[in-house]
């Protein structure tokens, strides 16, 4: 079986490779019939590739040991969900599990292209496969997954072959982590495809926007899947780990969100090219420098070149990924040098207080905040090089520049869809901030009167309450407008609205999602913890809540000895019912996970974590948390998500814009004919 | 102001101020990495000033002593004890053999006082080629 495995890679790299060269030769050479062959190979290797893939799977879920991959991340006590999962839970897995997606998203592209773009496609399928190539040398003979620890006759080949494995560790047998990864790849990967017709555009010298129209879709969905994956990590980090946070700017979470920054930003500043046909050259750069950070943050993962809770060991492969990284920001950056000409812009910034203005600063923003991560993430490897020693930045650097940072964001989102193309008159912007900006600074002034004095959590309260209502203005003026026309409740007025337009009212939806979230990230200024030793009987407080432990006990099963509290929890003497953290032990991986006790609700979370037993072992070690307003961060990132889907379905007016568009260029200058 | 002097006076000061909260955070908020040998190189300078030492966790040397949790941290032969006193209780990631890294200051009795641990996470990215160790909790427990 393991020698199907391993042919199977070797002959989806040799696919590949062919692949590429026939779709260029054949482009090149205007050879038909070589570009068909090439989308052949391109199949072909998605279904050997997808042949690896299930011999490994097979594997794991069969417990067949003789693998070294498989020993090393299943054991047999595993539920099936975990056993599957475990392929993407080690190196040599997961660069699998990279290939197969990157083979399925070139299938997918090079079948639906077949017969468009003919002049553009076979650059983008040589990019592609391009980049194949690369994750397949690293599965071939880098990090193969089909290593053995002892052979179909059951030779070992290894020492210390067990009959049962490693197995994976259990802080990842939840079933967010389990489909944490995938999401995360799924976005990585994704944006190869925008990419390669970004390159593909350039080669062909096409000033049009060709490229844009067609991956579009492609874009906001590959978006969709990275917020989906960083929101499930930090869902995970909340409600597993036992801290209470949900984000510690640490090297690997910064990796995830580095390309989920410029990929914001390159949604924005799409728009500027489809309506004004500006931002050419700066769209190519964002989206090159998108698929880049995520090249970036697949090798930060991996090579353990900065210290991280996920990755501390030093891995070989990091040289690999730096080469790959560095041969290509080298010929994007000659092939846009070389095409500068094609990508003028046709029309020009006019006013500060203009649609183009917001959409500048919100890439300004978006892009100096990705600098700014990473920057701080890189900081220990630069640091070295310049001084000799490794310094690294903590959380409370990265939120110093961050909170301010994503306040004016929140700003920008309030004023930047209301702000006119070109320039907003006096008039217009009486109209639309007079009322949201009266009503932020009211709110700013009641709470300042109530007693809140914490500047930022001011600011961030009034801000989205600014942006809510500027959102929910512009459904209520466009739902009223069609509701008197044609005789319908506001309600499905609203919906119609949306319809006609949903790339519109779907940002705006998105947006809303954002707003609730900052909602939620301001309430950590408000957060409180007491800890405590607690005997049966003892009591203790935290915020408004008293908790009362009542039981302790303690036992153990074949997986893990477990320690138990029982608390009851009551406000103003009503009792609000029961939580039982607890802390367990697991024996196989000698791993300890906390089972949290929480009680959610939409003003905060009461959150309690078993921290351990005292020194004497008589007592329980009990962290108490009042989280105000966290859950609005899991609502809004709902609300994200459904704007989102809500922005993929076609809306039913296409809107034109007449606009003045290059259609080619000539390198003699005209003459006038007399 | 010309054309696009508006543009790149607010350019200017959302940049600037960027680059300043960025300054002065890291003046404040950074610490030095050292590892073991490299904080017994430090001498004299290494007592006061903050830093993350890195190593892994001698099996059985983690005791619980009043409020703090004692351990040793061990890097090829050199040892380096450890006191953390901060709120939080352990990661769970952190055990006998773990890799961790301890953000403190070395005090003037030889013990490297910290507040803050972070211990090796669960996934297992690093790439060891060939080893499979079966010694390190392996079938034992499991069905």
């Amino acid at each position: 079986m393991e020698n199907l495995g391993a042919l199977a890679i070797l002959l989806a790299f040799c696919a590949a490779i062919y692949a590429a060269l026939a779709s260029l030769v054949g482009r090149l050479k205007n050879k038909p019939f070589l570009i068909v062959s090439a989308h052949r190979a391109v199949y072909a290797v998605w279904a050997l590739v997808t042949l690896a893939a299930a011999v490994l799977v097979h594997a794991m879920m069969t417990g067949d040991f003789r693998f070294a991959y498989v020993a090393e991340h299943s054991n047999h006590a595993m539920p099936t969900l975990y056993k599957f999962a475990a392929w993407w839970g080690g190196q040599e897995g997961s660069l699998l599990f990279w290939s197969w997606l990157l083979a399925t998203y070139a299938t997918v592209v090079t079948f639906s292209n077949r017969r468009k773009h003919r002049d553009m496609m076979p650059y983008v399928t040589a990019v592609l496969m391009v980049i194949q190539t690369f994750f397949l040398i690293l599965n071939n003979f880098i990090a193969n997954p089909f290593r053995m620890l002892a052979n179909s006759e059951g030779q070992v080949i290894a020492a210390g072959v067990v009959p049962d494995g490693n197995g994976l560790n259990p802080l990842l047998q939840y079933p967010a982590m389990a489909i944490h990864p995938p999401m995360l790849y799924l976005g990585y990967v994704g944006f190869a495809v925008p990419f390669a017709f970004a390159v593909g555009s350039l080669i062909t010298r096409q000033p049009g926007d060709g490229w844009i129209h067609t991956t579009r879709r492609w874009t906001l969905v590959t978006w969709l899947f990275q917020s989906c994956g960083i929101m499930l990590g930090a869902a995970w980090a909340y409600h597993v780990l036992g801290w209470g946070g949900y984000w510690a700017w640490d090297p690997v979470e910064n990796a995830s969100l580095l390309p989920w920054l410029s990929g914001t930003a390159f949604l924005h500043s799409v728009m500027m090219q489809e309506k004004k046909g500006m931002m050419k050259v700066w769209n190519i750069v964002l989206v090159s420098s998108t698929f880049f950070l995520c090249i970036l943050g697949t090798f930060l993962t991996r090579s353990g070149v900065v210290q991280s809770v996920h990755a501390f060991s030093r891995s070989e492969i990091g040289k690999y990924f730096v080469s790959f990284l560095a041969i290509g920001i080298a010929a994007t950056v000659y092939l846009i040098l070389d095409r500068l000409d094609y990508l003028k812009s046709e029309s020009q910034l006019e006013s500060v207080v203009s649609r183009e203005s917001s959409f500048l600063f919100n890439n300004l923003i978006l892009l100096a905040s990705c600098f700014a991560v990473l920057w701080g993430t890189l900081f220990p490897v630069i640091s070295e090089y310049a001084t000799g020693d490794k310094i690294s930045l903590d959380a409370d650097w990265y939120n110093r520049l961050m909170v301010p940072i994503g306040l004016f964001l929140l700003f920008l989102t309030g004023v930047g869809p209301l702000f006119a193309w070109r320039r907003t008159s006096l008039e217009s912007l009486r109209r639309n901030f007079q009322y949201p900006g009266i009503a932020a600074l009211v709110l700013i002034a009641v709470l300042i009167a109530a007693g809140m004095r914490n500047f930022y959590a001011l600011i961030s309260f009034g801000f989205c309450l600014f942006v809510a209502l500027t959102v929910m203005v512009e459904f209520y003026k466009g739902g009223h407008s069609i509701a008197s026309k044609n005789d319908m409740s506001l309600v499905r007025a609203m919906i119609e609205l949306t319809h006609r337009n949903t790339r519109r009212y779907g940002g705006y939806l998105v947006h809303m999602g954002i707003v609730l979230m900052f909602i939620g990230f301001t309430g950590h200024a408000f957060n409180q913890s007491e800890v405590k030793e607690l005997n049966n009987g003892d009591r203790m407080r935290v915020g408004n809540y008293d908790l009362k432990m009542i039981d302790l006990k303690q036992g153990e099963n074949e997986l893990y000895a477990w320690h138990r509290a029982t608390i009851a929890v009551s406000k103003n003497g009503q009792s609000l019912g029961i939580l039982e953290p607890e802390k367990r032990f697991y024996i196989a991986s000698k791993q300890g996970t906390s089972e949290i006790g929480i009680r959610q609700r939409p003003n905060e979370d009461l959150y309690l974590n078993f921290g351990g037993m005292s020194d004497d072992n008589q007592r329980a070690v009990i962290q108490a948390y009042v989280f105000p307003l966290v859950s609005w961060i899991w609502v809004g990132g709902l609300v994200l998500i459904g704007g989102t889907l809500i922005c993929l379905v076609p809306s039913k007016i296409k809107m034109q814009y007449a606009r003045t568009e290059v259609v080619g260029y000539t390198k003699t200058h005209a003459t006038v004919q007399k | 102001m010309g054309k696009y002097g508006k543009f790149a006076a607010l350019i200017a000061i959302v940049v600037g101020t960027v680059v300043w909260l960025a300054a002065a955070g890291m003046k404040e908020n950074k610490t030095y990495y050292k590892t073991i040998s490299e904080l017994g190189q430090m001498g004299n300078q290494a007592y006061g000033q903050r830093l993350r030492v890195g190593g892994d966790i001698e099996a059985g040397s983690i005791h619980r002593v009043g409020q703090e949790v004692q351990f040793v941290l061990v890097q090829d032969k050199l040892r380096l004890k450890v006191a953390y006193n901060g709120r939080d209780p352990l990661p769970d990631t952190f055990k006998d053999g773990a890799q961790a890294l301890a953000d403190g200051k070395l005090d003037t009795d030889g013990v490297f006082r910290t507040k803050q641990i972070q211990a090796k996470c669960a996934s297992k990215y690093e790439a060891k080629p060939g080893q499979f160790t079966p010694t390190a909790a392996s079938g034992k427990g499991s069905v």
